[in-house]
């Protein structure tokens, strides 16, 4: 993956459960089967309730966002363990999602499938921008720039799970440093 | 004098070494380490992996992408595949999702499947015909995954689960490390029975006192969660012991670690006792599954992240309110909210003790809302058939106050699922649940709204049509 990411941006607030992400109902799609991945992500943040969030992630009739980047704010991706979740927001194309803080379960599912970057950036972001601004994310910098104004906010950096996202995810970066033998 | 001071710093630092956590002590043993401390990465030996039919099929899918398509399981004893979550739907997607584990587990000769059907070459199909309240699985069946568990002899004291399921942490009642993982770690474990983990550190929680009449683990665990926010606990272990636990069943103590990820909680954890053994020891002897174990005890000397004592007869009947599980109040101070539909079951709130609290307060009266009962397991439900209080059983009870029980017990209405399940919100309704998460569409409709309460305060409520304190009713 590159390291800078260009794109819109979709905000939300706190508390974006994996309900919210990817409703239940969603939830007989199998990820690894290659059409109900692709359907997964035409759902992703189906579940945000309409009146606070009149603007659709995914437009309708798309099987991808036409936002790359997603800005949330605390506790983004609480509640069920479902992978769906990360697997629904890659699979719309949305390639980093920005939050003040993260769930455990879903920043570690995020990093184990590779699907998004999972950044935390401990300022409240989603408060600063809003839905369909376009941003430039470099990643090795850390630091997220809102082209229209040209101010640059730093994140924290991603450490040990950056290689991990960057090689797409816990088996090819178990396979590329060798803790497991290599696919035949 | 430097030999004395040599030999001070000597025993001060053993001692030092030797003090850790109960999540700790079993996250040591389990990666073979001798200690370790809160931040370490380790890699874990899952004694117990469990999956269903939401998950299962996307880490068998994992699973063979990763290790291939001939790869077997690292252990298929220690493989436990639970089908509980959208079972009694005729949505063909759900159902081909039972048959996919079904194959799994015949490839593999997975000894612990527990089909909803009993013939190994057979296909699941619910039967819409038959309506969701007549019995539709086969003697295998096991029910909602974490309730099953134990029952079925899979958890004990010491040992490390995974589970592909958030509320995995269930089973820390039974004194074990037991924790939600996604596909993609489970996928791995399939192939090497390991995961990496980094140790949480350890927030302990005293319990003092006992729990007032009309007073349930549910209210613990909601006052709990509203005292440290429901982000409160995130990558932290949370650890319950103090005199206070005595005076917990283990079904209590269940409720409460099934919602230790409610605060955000990677795990929850007991103290080990004399109920954990009776109890660990029965379902062990009676299922024939592993029966020897090795609990963790206390020190009493261990570094925790935060402290934090539960003064049990001070806690009142606690609601959690739409839209998350930290939205506390009293369930007194919430009379003005008009409800359309009641509901008991899941993991949390759908076992025999709780609708024994349930029929408590229903005895005799009739419900004004639309009320749901789901037994988490077919032995609950079995038990509610054959237990009698006076001349009828709690089950008649139940279903003469008004409340429709289903002979299928699983997740249900829980997690909203299929639009056929039994209980969903179709439409934006208001719902008091016995059940753990409330976060908007939880439960159907995305704009309904979930209040979480204790199997008492559902009945009361049931019977006003208003959140009503069960100390009333
Ligand atoms: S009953 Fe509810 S909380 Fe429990 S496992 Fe099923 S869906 Fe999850």
């Amino acid at each position: 993956m590159e390291a800078i990411i260009s794109g819109q941006v979709f905000v939300v607030k706190d508390n974006i459960d994996t309900d919210q992400i990817i409703p239940a109902q969603f939830l007989n799609l199998v990820p690894t089967i290659h059409e109900e991945y692709e359907k997964l992500g035409s759902y992703a943040l189906y579940g945000l309730p309409t009146e606070l969030y009149p603007t659709r992630f995914i437009a309708p009739g798309q099987l991808d966002s036409q936002y790359s980047i997603i800005i949330g704010g605390r506790n983004f991706g609480c509640g069920s363990s479902r992978e769906h979740a990360p697997i629904a927001l890659g699979s719309a194309n949305c390639h980093v999602v920005l939050a003040e803080s993260f769930a455990r379960i879903f920043f570690r599912n995020c990093v184990a499938t590779g699907e998004v970057y999972p950044c935390e950036c401990g300022e409240r972001l989603c408060e600063v921008f809003k839905t369909g601004d376009h941003v430039t994310i470099n990643l090795d910098q850390h630091t997220v720039k809102a082209e229209a104004t040209g101010k640059v906010h730093a994140f924290k950096s991603l450490g040990d799970v950056r290689p991990v996202v960057d090689a797409g995810g816990i088996f090819n970066y178990a396979r590329k440093t060798g803790m497991i033998a290599a696919r035949k | 004098m430097d030999k004395v001071q040599g030999c001070g710093t000597l025993s001060f630092s053993l001692a030092w070494w030797l003090y850790m956590t109960l999540t700790e002590k079993i996250l040591a043993r389990a990666s073979g380490k001798r200690e370790v401390q809160a931040g370490d990465n380790v890699w874990v030996s899952a004694d117990v992996l469990m999956t269903h039919d939401v998950c299962g099929p996307g880490t068998i899918g994992v699973f063979k992408r990763e290790f291939g398509a001939d790869a077997k399981v690292w252990d298929p004893k220690r493989v436990v595949i639970m089908p509980d979550h959208y079972i009694f739907t005729a949505d063909s997607k759900s159902n081909r999702n039972v048959d996919i584990l079904r194959e799994f587990a015949k490839e593999q000769g997975l000894p612990y499947f527990y089909d909803v059907i009993d013939d190994p070459n057979g296909k699941w199909v619910f039967d819409a015909q038959k309506g969701p309240l007549k019995r539709q699985y086969g003697e295998r069946y096991a029910g909602v995954c974490h309730a099953a568990l134990p029952e079925k002899g899979h958890t004990r004291p010491g040992e490390v689960l995974f589970g592909t399921d958030s509320h995995t942490c269930m089973a820390g009642a039974f004194n074990e490390f037991s924790t939600g993982i996604g596909n993609t770690d489970a996928g791995f474990i399939l192939g090497t029975g390991k995961l990496l983990l980094k140790v949480p550190a350890t927030m302990h929680f005293r319990l003092e006192g006992k729990l007032a009449p009309g007073v349930m683990a549910k209210d613990v665990i909601l006052h709990l969660i509203g005292e440290i926010g429901f982000d409160g606990a995130t990558y932290r272990a949370m650890q319950f012991d103090g005199p206070g636990v005595a005076s917990l069943s283990m079904d209590d103590r269940m409720t409460i670690a099934n919602m230790a990820i409610e605060a955000g909680g990677k795990n929850g954890i007991f103290e080990f006792d004399g109920q954990t053994k009776a109890t660990v020891d029965a379902r062990c002897l009676l299922n024939g599954t592993k029966a020897n174990y090795d609990p963790v005890e206390r020190d009493g000397n261990e570094t925790f992240y935060q402290e934090l004592t539960i003064h049990l007869d001070q806690i009142e009947p606690t609601v959690a309110c739409h839209p998350d599980p930290g939205q506390r109040k009293l369930a007194k101070s919430m009379g003005h909210i008009q409800l359309d539909r009641a509901y008991v079951g899941s993991c949390t709130g759908g076992k025999t003790s709780d609708f024994i609290a349930f029929a408590r307060i229903l005895r005799g009266k009739h419900v004004k809302i639309d009320t749901f009962g789901v037994p988490a397991t077919p032995a609950i439900a079995r038990d509610l058939q054959n237990t009698r209080w006076e001349d009828k059983t709690i089950w008649d009870i139940l279903v003469e106050a008004g409340v429709r029980m289903t002979e299928n017990p699983g997740c249900a209405a829980c997690l909203g699922g299929p639009v056929d399940t039994f209980g969903r919100m179709n439409t934006p309704l208001k719902c008091i649940s016995a059940t753990n998460r409330n976060f908007p569409g939880r439960m159907g409709h995305k704009d309904s709204q979930v209040f979480l309460a204790s199997p008492a305060t559902v009945a009361a409520s049931a019977l006003t049509g208003h959140i009503t304190d069960p100390r009333e009713s």
